[in-house]
């Protein structure tokens, strides 16, 4: 705890042994109500450096979105302590909200019946963005967002990809030093995901804006983040560059090759297993960590092999390892006690 | 923590707001106007009932037509007030069950001023027009001796009222912070309210006239000092002065509704629900 005074210096982001408990009131009867604690975030400790890009994952209901909820100010924590940009969120929500954008994948901070333009319009009054910076931050937006058509569609008739870069223009007007996105691609096509991957790693690299996102896309922690966060049942469980979560979480690759003509699973030993075959095509499972080639080398001498491909592992699978793991060392651990 | 900033912050947000919202709804007059219209007649309706009864009878409950016509001019113009600047934040259930209140929370601008402000709805002026129309009717066809005490209780009648409307938007908005399928139940204040003042309290049992003077002190929007000002006696034996009292009530409502709204606010950011 000594070093804590130098860690806040250079820290943009300061979250330490934060959590929050919800009381969930859940009707059982006519009048009877039983009362269940739950921890969405269980004493979570980390830092941001200005300036970085952290992905930040787990599955439903692990606690992302609260996390993100106490990071701006929306919800109040149960316990812990809380600093953005030196601010404590949920004390000065509206002396923070100058200094950050958010995104919401699923909601949208624009007003839903107006023209794109007028909620741009509003928030130009209503954050005192100046006006020679808000028309250069505007024109900015909508050119590399490719916005000046929609500008003056109401925002309910726009595509889910076209709101999102709406959303994510709107965040940015009043040029925040931190830019939270939570699920940013959910349901947007290949093309929109694109898109706003181009523009975030342009927004981070140029403008050196601090992103934090949360996603279930493992793309967009590859092509984006050079460090990613796991968060399970509400506890950090990875904290680190994406390659190292590939190692705790020991993740496989999938070699996928078809083969001449229909044959019994292919034997190569330990360096991988068969995990389905269909017809002449066969699912080979090996360590990420591992070399592709020689396995190839191998299948290709001993078999008639026609085509090859490699799959990267998913992110859902990996982390569902992760969690197994947890899983299963909670379970060999809890019985020792009783037989020592 | 700038406290003393946050209520002009409010209003200047407030303002922003609802300028846009006049903005776009001025941008197609005709349809506004026809809008307007409809509301008029539909609003109209209501008082056209009144004058039915008055077909068949001379006085209700005691009161002649002016008078009544009086009563319900007062609670119609001062619930449009209300109804007008902030009837949007009786939508809050709905922002709290889809989640849109966080957009909201992460603007630099008070909540309730933005939830106010929320799709303002120009067309709600039908009301307020309404209302005044069938209180210059009043006005006129009363046989009253304005004395300048009971004229000047009439602007005095309809701020104080249009506060005391306001706050129970705002009570009831907070209350759906807790009860998110609430805006049935606040429909029934405010709306029930409104159309209950059109009456005279004579017509009414003293369980409910007690009721709403001492719970939910909707008499004092018009019942308690319109009979200052028709020289009727007053509901439940009250004393004289308190013809005057409204702009206490009036504070007083607002002091209550703003510890609820905070109240409810601080439930939703530990919650989140």
């Amino acid at each position: 705890m000594s070093e804590g005074a130098t860690v806040s210096e250079s820290a943009f982001i300061e979250v330490d042994r934060v959590e929050k408990v919800f009381d969930v009131r859940r009707r059982t009867g006519f009048l009877r109500r039983e009362l269940r604690r739950v921890r969405a975030v269980d004493a979570i400790s980390f830092t941001v450096a200005r300036g970085e890009m952290v992905g930040y994952i787990g599955p439903n209901g692990a606690g992302k979105s609260t996390t993100i909820k106490m990071l701006t100010g929306i919800l109040t924590p149960s316990g812990g302590r809380l600093r953005v940009a030196g601010i404590d969120p949920s004390r000065e929500r509206t002396r923070l909200a100058h200094r950050i954008g958010v995104v919401f994948g699923q909601r949208t901070t624009l007003w839903w019946d107006l023209p794109l333009i007028d909620s741009y319009r509003l928030m130009h009054r209503m954050y005192r963005i100046p006006d020679g910076r808000y028309r250069e931050n505007l024109d900015r937006l909508v050119e590399l967002l490719d916005l000046s058509a929609l500008l003056d569609v109401p925002v309910r008739q726009l595509s889910l990809g076209q709101r999102m870069r709406g959303d994510i223009a709107a965040a940015l007007l009043h040029d925040p030093e931190v830019l939270y996105l939570d699920e940013p691609t959910i349901g947007l096509d290949v093309v929109s995901k694109a898109r706003v991957r181009e523009f975030l790693r342009e927004l981070n690299t140029e403008r050196g804006t601090t992103v934090l996102l949360t996603t279930h896309d493992l793309q967009d922690i590859e092509q984006l983040c050079s460090r990613v966060m796991v968060i399970d049942h509400g506890r950090l469980v990875y904290d680190g560059a994406l390659a190292g979560l590939h190692e705790a979480g020991e993740s496989e690759r999938t070699l996928v090759v078809d083969l001449e003509r229909e044959l019994p699973p292919v034997e190569v030993g330990e360096a991988a297993r068969v995990v389905k075959v269909d017809g002449p095509r066969q699912w080979l499972a090996f360590p990420a960590s591992e070399s592709a080639a020689p396995l190839v080398a191998r299948i290709a001498a001993e078999y008639p092999l026609v085509d090859l491909s490699v799959r990267e592992p998913d992110i859902e699978a990996v982390i569902a390892r992760m969690y197994q793991d947890r899983e299963t060392a909670r379970e060999t651990v809890v019985p020792a006690p009783g037989n020592s | 923590m700038g406290e003393g900033g946050r209520p002009a912050e409010g209003l200047r947000a407030y303002r922003l707001i609802a300028g846009m919202w006049i903005r776009s709804t001025l941008a197609y007059r005709v349809s506004f106007a026809l809008t307007v219209v409809g509301g008029l007649l539909v609003t109209g309706l209501d008082f056209v009932a009144i004058l039915l009864m008055f077909s068949q009878v001379d006085v209700l409950g005691g009161y002649t037509l002016p008078e009544v016509a009086f009563l319900y001019g007062l609670s119609a113009t001062s619930f449009g007030l209300a109804d007008l600047s902030i009837g949007s934040a009786g939508r809050l259930g709905s922002r709290v069950r889809d989640g849109t209140l966080d957009t909201l929370l992460v603007r630099p601008a008070p909540v309730l001023a933005q939830v106010a402000a929320d799709r303002f709805a120009l067309r709600r002026v039908a009301r307020l027009i309404q209302g005044t129309l069938v209180l210059g009717y009043a006005w006129v066809a009363l046989d009253v001796d304005w004395t300048p005490v009971k004229a000047a209780l009439v602007p005095v009648m309809l701020v104080c009222g249009g506060l005391i409307f306001a706050a129970v938007f705002v009570a009831g908005a907070a209350f759906q912070f807790v009860a998110q399928d609430a805006s049935e139940v606040q429909a029934a204040f405010t709306y029930g309210g409104q159309t209950l003042l059109q009456y005279p309290p004579t017509v009414f049992g003293t369980e409910l006239v007690r009721g709403v003077t001492f719970v939910l002190p909707l008499a004092f929007v018009n019942w308690v000092p319109a009979a200052y000002v028709l020289g009727r006696p007053y509901p439940l034996g009250l004393p004289e002065w308190v013809a005057f009292a409204p702009p206490l009530v009036a504070v007083a409502c607002c002091a209550v509704a703003g510890a609820a709204w905070r109240a409810g606010l601080r439930t939703y950011r530990s919650t989140g629900s």
